[in-house]
């Protein structure tokens, strides 16, 4: 089996069939990182370009990781460190690097769109880690497999989506993913953090964060973007914690097998009470785990075979 | 056209693995330090029985692990289908061990090569044999099976399948024509 793409820029083209291969070989990549010896011989010779255009440690340290214990060859460029600041376009840059034969591009941009410029312009695989405030695929892709694993399935679940909602690629690839694989998802935000006609992504909207957590499965709280403090969608981060932030009040109303997650970096005090983020229940550091088994699993399934 | 032959029955297969677990415990002197490796998915059923056997002749349950092979194979940039990944379960340290890896059919030797290649990454097994229930010839690596339950000359132009209960109903060997 294989995926039948050359790229995986979104959750919004996959297919219930796709997302499942994808989470099905995830699950196996999981025993590789538990052995001694943590490499596998699979993607020797491949190289892989992870191009962060982007601030980012999780998803870049994950991406690197991933194409490592395949035995890939992975080359990390940062913005800082890149052409791009000394003005060169970002076709330019893809058509140079792709000069140099990789097999597979990692991006991650401050710009919607993006990876999909990229994946038109050069022959590798394109992965998207995250398009301004479009999509995060392989973030949904873990967080599917962090349900699926806990609650032994997704499908008619309720999940309660917290937090910026407009801003958040996280959110918009999470309800693409969910919805699709039959749960059902509330979000909830400020007035100033929700998009507009959201309701038409087949989603129930809130404005209070206690009416989407009622009886939810899954609460998963998206980080305050501080960045945009200075935009004024927000007067006070106390204000914003007082009637956004997950407590350990608030969460009495959702299951009482909730799973509470967070695609991270926590701001602790603000979305999340310290003592939920640390909770049993909260299952934060499982997706960390999960995340590289996916990439693991992503970049099996997209590389080679001519 | 429907060309099928059986080659082996229930009860063949079943005296055959008897004989196999016999024939480890005879050539280890008993079954200290020796543990099962099943390559998925025919090896995993066949090691199964044969850790039954040889607790039903020593009392003894020998350890038994599952190998998927895919991420070792020399095939997989050639290949432009993505073999499905199974999950890899060895839940005990290789180290020292004498492993019994077991498979149903030996062909080219290129599974097993991989194997190999894969238990390796898993410690420093003392010695690493070969079970396999066919052996049907046509080797590509300088391999050979330790315990054999048949040897089957077969055709290039022949497939070799091993049906059991566990995975298809029925336990039998068939030779089915040109494939």
């Amino acid at each position: 089996m294989k995926l039948a793409k050359k790229d995986l820029l979104g959750i919004q083209d996959l297919s219930v069939e796709e997302i499942n291969l994808i989470l099905d070989t995830a699950e196996s990549f999981i025993e590789v990182s538990t052995r001694e010896i943590k490499k596998v011989p699979t993607l020797r010779g491949k190289t892989i370009i992870n191009l962060f255009l982007e601030a980012s440690t999780r998803t870049r340290t994950s991406f690197e990781i991933a194409g490592k214990r395949l035995s890939a060859d992975t080359i990390n460029i940062s913005s800082s460190t890149s052409s791009i600041v000394k003005g060169e376009t970002l076709i330019d840059t893809a058509k140079n690097l792709e000069a140099m034969n990789p097999d597979v591009v990692v991006i991650r941009h401050s710009a919607a769109g993006a990876p999909h410029i990229l994946a038109k312009a050069v022959k590798q695989a394109v992965i998207n880690a995250g398009d301004g405030s479009h999509e995060h695929p392989t973030q949904a892709l873990l967080d599917l497999m962090t349900i699926r694993s806990k609650k032994g399935k997704i499908d008619g679940l309720k999940v309660a989506i917290c937090g910026d909602i407009a801003h958040s690629r996280v959110a918009r690839s999470n309800i693409y993913a969910l919805t699709k694989m039959g749960a059902s998802v509330a979000v909830a935000g400020p007035a100033t953090m929700m998009p507009r006609y959201i309701e038409r992504m087949g989603v129930q909207a809130y404005s209070k964060l206690e009416e989407a957590i009622i009886d939810a499965d899954i609460v998963m709280m998206l980080r305050i973007q501080l960045e945009r403090q200075n935009e004024h969608i927000f007067p006070s981060l106390r204000e914003y914690a007082t009637y956004f932030g997950l407590n350990r009040k608030n969460i009495s109303l959702a299951k009482k097998d909730v799973l509470v997650m967070h695609p991270g970096p926590v701001n602790r005090g603000v979305e999340l009470a310290p003592d939920i983020a640390d909770a049993p229940f909260s299952v934060i550091l499982d997706q960390v785990t999960n995340g590289v088994a996916v990439r693991m699993a992503l970049l099996y399934l997209l590389t080679g075979g001519n | 056209m429907e060309n099928k032959k059986v080659v082996m029955d229930a009860d063949g297969i079943d005296r055959s693995l008897t004989r196999i677990a016999y024939e480890i415990i005879e050539k280890n002197k008993g079954v200290t330090e020796l543990v099962l490796v099943g390559i998925r998915t025919g090896g995993v059923f066949l090691a199964e029985r044969l850790q039954k056997k040889i607790l039903k002749i020593e009392g003894v349950e020998i350890p038994m692990g599952i190998l998927d092979i895919t991420l070792y194979r020399d095939d997989l940039q050639k290949n432009p289908k993505k073999p499905l990944l199974g999950k890899t379960d060895i839940p005990f340290s290789l180290d020292n061990k004498k492993v019994i890896l077991v498979d149903d059919v030996l062909f080219t030797g290129r599974t097993i090569r991989a194997a190999m290649d894969a238990l390796i990454d898993f410690g420093r097994p003392k010695m690493i044999q070969l079970s396999v229930l066919i052996d049907r010839g046509h080797r590509e690596l300088p391999i050979r099976a330790d315990f054999v339950g048949k040897n089957l000359p077969s055709s290039l132009w022949e497939a070799v399948a091993v049906h059991l209960t566990e995975k298809t109903g029925t336990d039998e060997v068939v030779i089915e024509g040109t494939v």
